[in-house]
């Protein structure tokens, strides 16, 4: 029986890494089928172009730039593979923060928002705290904390909001996301504390927090990636995942939260608090979102440019796919994130390397994002077909057995 | 005389993924003849149903009305055919009228206008040829759930169905209005009209049907004539061995009180002006039984809410001596097993394995969890005891998802929960509702078994015949209120019924007599 169960479980988990697998490869097919629709409505894009365009959204992870010929090299591109992990970094905690939200029952669509208020606490404490009185790495910690905490309670509004009055999460974290979206721009621009006038050409920007010299670790990761931009900040994304995966399922903890967002109700009638626990939840996708936030501002080397601020960041809303890519698995969250990030690399190899620009690959990305979501019907789809092959040969089966 | 057969349907074989439901299944139906379809839960009644009102297709077999073959490909098939349903959960729009209802999707227009009066008249003439009085202007939601049957069946009347189907049809009835309907299908098979009872109701069908078929896990058992057959028989046949029908037990040895209910109201949910529970008091006693017997919707599962603490209520309850009125959840859950009434609602996370379950309320004791982290061997090992203790069949075992266990097994696994428990109470709330014979018998034992071991047990019932059979004593309760107490060895069906009804009460104390 425990032999059966294993085979279960692993067929379970294939079907769920073939459906993402299906609906990365359309994504990726259309976006060669729009260059070549692009190269062919374009007069100065021929047909070694279009090639050209198509090989780089396969592959572009591993373009080294052009030769003395003028034809793409290929190759180990340690910048365009240390820049994919930088950025993988915060999609990593947002996609967390969403899966979470989804393991309990929740659509966590207020990731931006949270991200947001995360970037404001974060950037204050990295900037305001003198690093002539208190050491560097503390208030590196003590930015980061701020900034994961800031999303936890911006988090818990929507949470509030849906445990006690049964509000839709949905509606709130959309209307928390702009209030955040105000809030931010607002403080910035009414303190202008950290306004950038040290490096003058630049209006509009708030400090670096390398300027008070505040910047994650780099761990050797630039000695491994040169040219770069990563830092340890990847690290403690796949760390906090490892152990948002140990919390889901290995804690009394992760069993409440997805009991609550389960079956309310029979949590309820269990003695489960499930008030507590959809706010709880809310607050541990808001940090979540937050520690993606604070990991991305403390690189020391990111510029918040608040002068027009209005909208709302994309790797807040781009958790969204990269949780769904993952089936909500924390572990899968990994891969799923740095996935997304290598198809922004690639837009810049498109932009720097041809005619064609990044676009290409945010369309590939809304593809993804609309099949992300359609990959459950194809794990349904999937499960179907092979249900319906086995119906027959199980059936005989089990009359074999009813006999005996 | 071979009598003639209006509907046959010939080896019906219906295939979902997984489960073959109708195998080779032949029913036939004789002209003017009672005709009832006997099976446990999943034997294939309700598939064969909807294979005959047009909503599956069958992979084999064919379907012959007055000898010859149709095709029914959808339930408006069906309608042409003669074919009507009443179906288990009626298919009523509330805030239409009565008459609204009975011609919706049969209505007689002119030039795009409604022609009520025309209908009105049919409806009438048919309402007093069979004695089936109905308001035609009250809104469905405002009248009661026997009326709303007699709506229903109103509804076949008008489109002069000639093979009635009526699914589970007493479920919601009371003893008395049980009987009317008994008399009122006799009296359309003499008219010529024939009906498909179905039912597990061993009883009714005896009384009733003049053949019953007999469905067992999706096959054909055979087709017996009630006047050769007894109830024992027929259950044997429905599970397939011999069947114990009526609950053994001694005598109740009540001792100390255990449960004591004083003055409890629970208030009504959205508009009802109403309170759902009304100044109930009683106590239940260690090593009996009380049952609160009573129609569905009339307090028993919002008394219940207010008792286990799911839903605010006022009064006080004291609970082995100590006031739990103000008590939460879990606090109450420290002397309370409740095994509740909606197994999916409230009993089971479907989407957890059955191990999960099977710890929902004790995960976070020390035998299953060490610093906040779940000790996942003591719960596989306390899960399989439980699975073999009390007989929890499952596809694999202990990680099987509960949501594709079989609903008998689910509510064997919330049983084994609950009293393995083992507090002082145990509050069941129609613990065998939708089971099979075979499971009845089980929990039925269960509950003996805990009785006998000292717990009190509050047991809530609509079915007449648990009532009379498991409990101890029987509470009655009507519109919120326990209108009677009843010693079940000395009271009728018949009594019974008067007071679920609310035709009879006891006085209360202190009111004048």
């Amino acid at each position: 029986m425990r032999r059966k169960t294993g085979t279960l479980m692993e067929r379970e988990g294939a079907r769920t890494v073939a459906a993402s697998l299906i609906s990365i490869l359309i994504g990726l097919l259309v976006g060669s089928i729009l260059i070549v629709i692009v190269g062919l409505i374009s007069p100065n894009l021929g047909l070694s172009s279009m090639g050209e365009g198509i090989q780089l959204v396969l592959f572009g992870i591993f373009s080294t730039g052009r030769n003395a010929a003028g034809a793409l090299t290929w190759g180990f591109n340690p910048q365009n593979i240390g820049n994919m992990l930088f950025r993988a970094t915060p999609l990593i905690l947002t996609g967390l923060s969403v899966a979470v939200a989804f393991k309990t029952g929740l659509f966590n669509i207020g990731a931006p928002g949270q991200y947001l208020m995360s970037t404001a606490a974060t950037l204050t404490l990295a900037l305001s705290i003198p690093t002539t009185v208190v050491p560097a790495p503390l208030v590196w910690l003590i930015a980061f904390l701020g900034g994961a905490l800031a999303g936890a309670l911006w988090g818990c509004i929507p949470g509030i909001v849906k445990a006690f009055l049964n509000i839709n999460e949905v509606l709130a974290c959309i209307m928390t996301n702009w209030i955040a979206a105000n809030l931010v721009t607002w403080i910035f621009d009414a303190t202008q504390v950290f306004k950038n006038t040290v490096e003058n050409t630049k209006s509009g920007y708030v400090y670096k927090t390398a300027y008070n010299g505040v910047e994650t670790a780099k761990l050797g990761l630039d000695k491994l990636f040169p040219g770069s931009q990563v830092n340890g900040g990847i690290l403690i994304a796949i760390l906090i995942a490892v152990g948002v995966y140990i919390l889901m399922n290995k804690t009394t903890l992760g069993y409440q939260l997805k009991a609550c967002g389960a079956n309310r109700h029979s949590a309820r009638y269990a003695g489960i608090n499930d008030k507590r626990n959809i706010v709880l939840s809310m607050a541990i996708a808001g940090a979540l979102a937050g520690a993606g936030a604070a990991l991305y501002w403390l690189a020391g080397n990111t510029e918040f440019f608040w002068n027009t601020y209005q909208t709302l960041p994309a790797t807040g809303f781009n958790g969204i796919p990269v949780a769904l890519l993952a089936a909500n698995n924390p572990i899968a969250v990994i891969f799923t994130g740095v996935f997304m990030s290598m198809l922004d690399i690639v837009g810049l190899q498109l932009t720097k390397l041809t005619a064609y620009n990044e676009y290409i690959t945010d369309v590939i990305i809304a593809v993804i994002v609309y099949l992300s979501a359609f990959s459950l019907v194809i794990k349904m789809f999937i499960s179907r077909r092979r249900k319906r092959k086995t119906a027959a040969a199980d059936e005989s089966g089990k009359k074999g057995e009813d006999a005996a | 005389m071979e009598t003639e057969n209006i509907i046959e349907m010939l080896h019906i074989t219906k295939v979902f993924p997984g489960i073959v439901a109708n195998d080779d299944i032949t029913l036939q139906l004789r002209k003017g003849e009672i005709h009832a379809l006997l099976g446990e839960n999943g034997a294939g009644k309700s598939t064969l149903m909807s294979v005959l009102f047009g909503l599956y297709q069958p992979e084999e077999g064919i379907i012959k009305k007055n000898g010859q073959e149709v095709k029914i490909q959808n339930p408006n098939d069906a309608t042409a055919l003669g074919i009507g349903m009443v179906h288990q959960h009626f298919k009523l729009i509330d805030v239409f009228t009565v008459l609204d209802n009975i011609i919706l999707g049969a209505e007689t227009t002119k030039m795009g206008f409604l022609q009520k009066k025309e209908a009105r008249r049919k409806v009438e003439e048919l309402s007093e040829r069979y004695g089936m009085k109905v308001d035609l202007d009250a809104k469905v939601e405002d009248i009661t759930v026997g009326m709303q049957q007699r709506v229903e069946i109103l509804k076949m009347l008008y489109r002069d169905n000639e093979i009635l189907i009526f699914d589970e049809p007493t479920a919601v009835l009371t003893p008395q209005e049980i009987d009317e309907l008994m008399a009122t299908m006799k009296e359309f098979a003499k008219e010529g009209k024939s009906i498909l009872f179905i039912s597990h109701k061993l009883g009714e069908i005896m009384r009733v049907a003049d053949r019953v078929t007999v469905l067992r896990k999706g096959k054909y058992v055979g087709t017996v004539e009630t006047k050769d057959t007894d109830k024992q028989a027929l259950s044997n046949m429905m599970v397939g061995r011999p069947v114990q029908l009526e609950v053994h037990k001694e005598p109740a040895k009540p001792g100390e009180v255990v449960l004591d209910v004083e003055g409890f109201t629970v208030s009504a949910k959205g508009h009802h002006k109403r309170d759902a529970v009304r100044d109930v008091s009683f106590q239940v006693r260690a090593g009996e039984i009380v049952c609160i017997a009573g129609i569905d919707g009339n307090g028993q599962t919002e008394f219940i809410h207010g008792l286990t603490g799911l839903d605010k209520a006022v009064g006080k309850v004291t609970l082995c001596g100590k006031d739990i009125s103000h008590a939460s959840i879990k606090g109450r859950g420290a002397h309370m097993s409740h095994i509740p009434e909606d197994r999916h609602k409230h009993g089971l996370v479907l989407d957890f394995t059955l191990e999960q379950n099977l710890v929902l309320q004790r995960f976070q004791e020390n035998q299953f969890q060490h610093g906040g982290f779940i000790d996942q061997k003591a719960v596989r090992q306390y899960a399989e005891r439980l699975i073999e203790q009390y007989d929890v069949r499952s596809g694999q075992g202990a990680v099987t998802v509960a949501r594709s266990m079989s609903g008998g097994n689910q509510q064997k696994a919330i049983i084994a929960r609950e009293v393995d428990r083992d507090k002082p109470l145990v509050v069941a709330v129609q613990p065998t509702r939708g089971l099979d014979v075979g499971a009845v018998e089980y929990i039925h034992a269960q509950l003996v078994k805990e009785r006998d071991a000292g717990k009190a047990i509050l047991l809530v019932s609509l079915e007449l015949d648990e009532v009379m059979s498991l409990s101890d004593r029987i509470l009655v309760m009507y519109e919120g209120e326990i209108v009677g107490e009843l010693d079940p060895k000395e009271t009728t069906v018949q009594e019974l019924g008067l007071y679920m009804a609310g035709a009879k009460r006891m006085k209360k104390e202190g009111e004048p007599a």
